[in-house]
């Protein structure tokens, strides 16, 4: 019997298996075809102060083993998702909702912080700060690309909100150290990693860029490697907990995130071409404990030979 | 709810060149379809990481769900090569369907392989009088209308290049239709499928008529059941507000008084 619950900076799971920001709707949208029973945590689409529209279409395009997406955090509003989303998320699903949140300016990250924590829902678990969506220009990506905004943004959060607060951080810096220490220092309780990495696919015979945005942001299998990476400088930094996403197809991939350091692993563009992957990532997990010798999935973490 | 169903392969024919009839055994699939809804497939043969495609449903009845499609693509190329008692992993119902109850007479219009939900639609349609208007590039884009005529369906074709039916659009035979139903003064809801160009040509036709009608969107999809937020389209509220709609769930049938073109 492999113990599989995680504690992430006070949010606890009784799987370290969750679902991706972006990639799982509001958390209901997968009912019927994954096995929730199998997941620790359900990670929402980004949320901020007011409804936002996205970008144009076309939104997304297949690549070699994965996809490049812009959609642009098309989302609700912090309003409509306490009064309407949230309570049909809970009437429906029992496991914990991390809730993903992001804004054009620092008041309005911590405005919506304050707004979600003060409605002390108990289907809300933790809240996740966007700083590093690769498709928005004001807001996301602007505050995950100077350590020193950084640490401005989740200070401004950090006394917004009593919930475990996890920062998501962008791959595409030159040592991710820097943002990992400026999280700690500002008072986060773990970090996200990775967010998709800025990408572009142009079309030749038109000459034009596929996506309306231009460009969008890479997912899937073959960022994983990169993905691995990061985990593993961040971990070798921090002893805060982290959440490794990147491209888990199946339970290989998230043990190689728990050695390298993830506390805990979250599926996303796997799901689209495979919503039973839930189940087998966590199925897997077992398995490996077992064949190893782990009583407790917790143990993986960091235990690089 | 959506369920990833192993279903099975039972018949995989021609429907015309370029065209194909895949038939798959997949009872709690064929029980739970509404017509204008639609299937995510795994395709065999892609790379293990590929998206799934989405397909309309032809059929579903007695247990089998059956699917037309086009080779168009990577995907449907590597679906072309799958054969009886092959297993495919299917992600359904999905999305909303075509009211299959209509105020008048219905008016079915169908581009290529448009005709796809038409003729599911068609078999749950309990109207006495029903028509299809087909139109395709040449006759070879005309499928299934022998399908449509065992249902009792008038059918009514137009190609561009006129090797079978009127030449020209298929909105050529519509016209003079509506034209005469508006003599008669009689009521009719139009339902289509086809190419964008021909989507909003009877959207129009349905508003300048003061009639229903219903639009099945086809649009690129990535997750199929509203997560991701790929596939949207601009739609117009009863308030007349506007919001990116998600066509795998808010559509892919959208009322023609709702789309902002």
């Amino acid at each position: 019997m492999v113990n599989m619950a995680v504690d992430l900076g006070g949010l606890k799971l009784r799987s370290p298996v969750m679902t991706a920001s972006g990639t799982f709707g509001y958390g209901t949208e997968y009912l019927g075809a994954v096995d929730y029973s199998k997941l620790g945590a359900v990670t929402a689409k980004g949320i901020r102060v007011d409804p936002w529209p996205g970008n144009a279409m076309p939104r997304h395009v297949e690549v070699p083993g994965g996809l490049v997406n812009a959609i642009g955090l098309q989302g609700t509003g912090v309003d409509a998702f306490l009064r309407d989303v949230l309570p049909m998320y809970a009437r429906q699903v029992y496991v914990p909702l991390v809730v993903n949140i992001w804004g054009g300016t620092v008041e309005e990250y911590a405005e919506v912080a304050r707004r979600v924590t003060a409605a002390a829902h108990p289907a809300v678990g933790a809240l996740e700060l966007n700083v590093s969506c690769p498709n928005v220009k004001a807001g996301g990506h602007t505050f995950g690309q100077d350590p020193k905004v950084l640490y401005e943004v989740v200070s401004a959060v950090r006394p917004a909100t009593t919930l475990p607060l996890f920062v998501k951080l962008a791959p595409n810096v030159p040592s991710v150290a820097p943002y990992v220490k400026a999280c700690e220092e500002a008072g986060a309780d773990g970090l996200s990693l990775i967010n998709t990495i800025p990408a572009m696919v142009i079309d030749v015979e038109t000459r034009r860029p596929v996506l309306a945005n231009r460009t969008g942001g890479l997912s899937g299998r073959c960022v994983h490697p990169a993905a691995v990476k990061v985990v593993y400088d961040a971990h070798a930094v921090t002893k805060l907990p982290i959440i490794a996403m990147g491209g888990v197809y199946e339970a290989k991939d998230a043990i190689e995130f728990f050695l390298a350091g993830a506390s805990a692993v979250a599926v996303g563009t796997a799901l689209f071409t495979d919503p039973g992957v839930v189940a087998s990532v966590h199925d897997g997990l077992v398995d490996y404990c077992e064949r190893h010798g782990f009583t407790s999935v917790s143990e993986l973490t960091g235990a690089l030979a | 709810m959506a369920r990833n169903e192993q279903t099975v392969v039972i018949e995989h024919e021609d429907a015309g060149p370029g065209y194909r009839f895949l038939v798959l055994d997949a009872p709690q699939l064929a029980a739970a379809l509404v017509p204008g809804q639609f299937v995510h497939v795994r395709v065999p043969g892609l790379e293990p990481t590929a998206l799934r495609r989405p397909f309309s449903v032809f059929d579903a009845d007695g247990g089998r769900v059956t699917l037309l499609y086009k080779v168009v693509g990577r995907g449907t190329e590597a679906l072309a090569r799958v054969e009886p008692g092959d297993e495919l992993e299917v992600l359904g119902p999905l999305g909303r369907g075509f009211p299959t109850t209509s105020a008048g007479m219905p008016l079915l219009v169908a581009g290529g392989y448009g005709v796809a939900p038409l003729h599911f639609l068609a078999k749950r349609l309990k109207d006495s009088r029903t028509v299809l208007f087909a139109g395709g590039r040449t006759k070879d884009d005309l499928l299934a209308l022998d399908r449509f005529e065992a249902l009792g369906v008038e059918v009514c074709v137009a190609t561009n290049d006129g090797s079978a039916g009127t030449q020209g659009f298929v909105t050529g035979p519509l016209d003079e239709a509506l034209e005469a139903l508006r003599a008669q003064d009689e009521a009719f809801e139009l339902f289509t499928c086809g190419p964008d160009g021909l989507l909003k040509a009877v959207a129009d036709r349905a508003l300048a008529a003061g009639m229903p009608g219903w639009i099945s969107m086809d649009r690129h999809m990535i997750c199929g059941v509203g997560a991701c937020y790929a596939c949207v389209q601009r739609i117009r509220r009863a308030d007349g507000s506007e919001f990116n709609a998600r066509c795998c769930v808010n559509g892919p049938v959208f009322n023609a008084k709702e789309i902002v073109w």
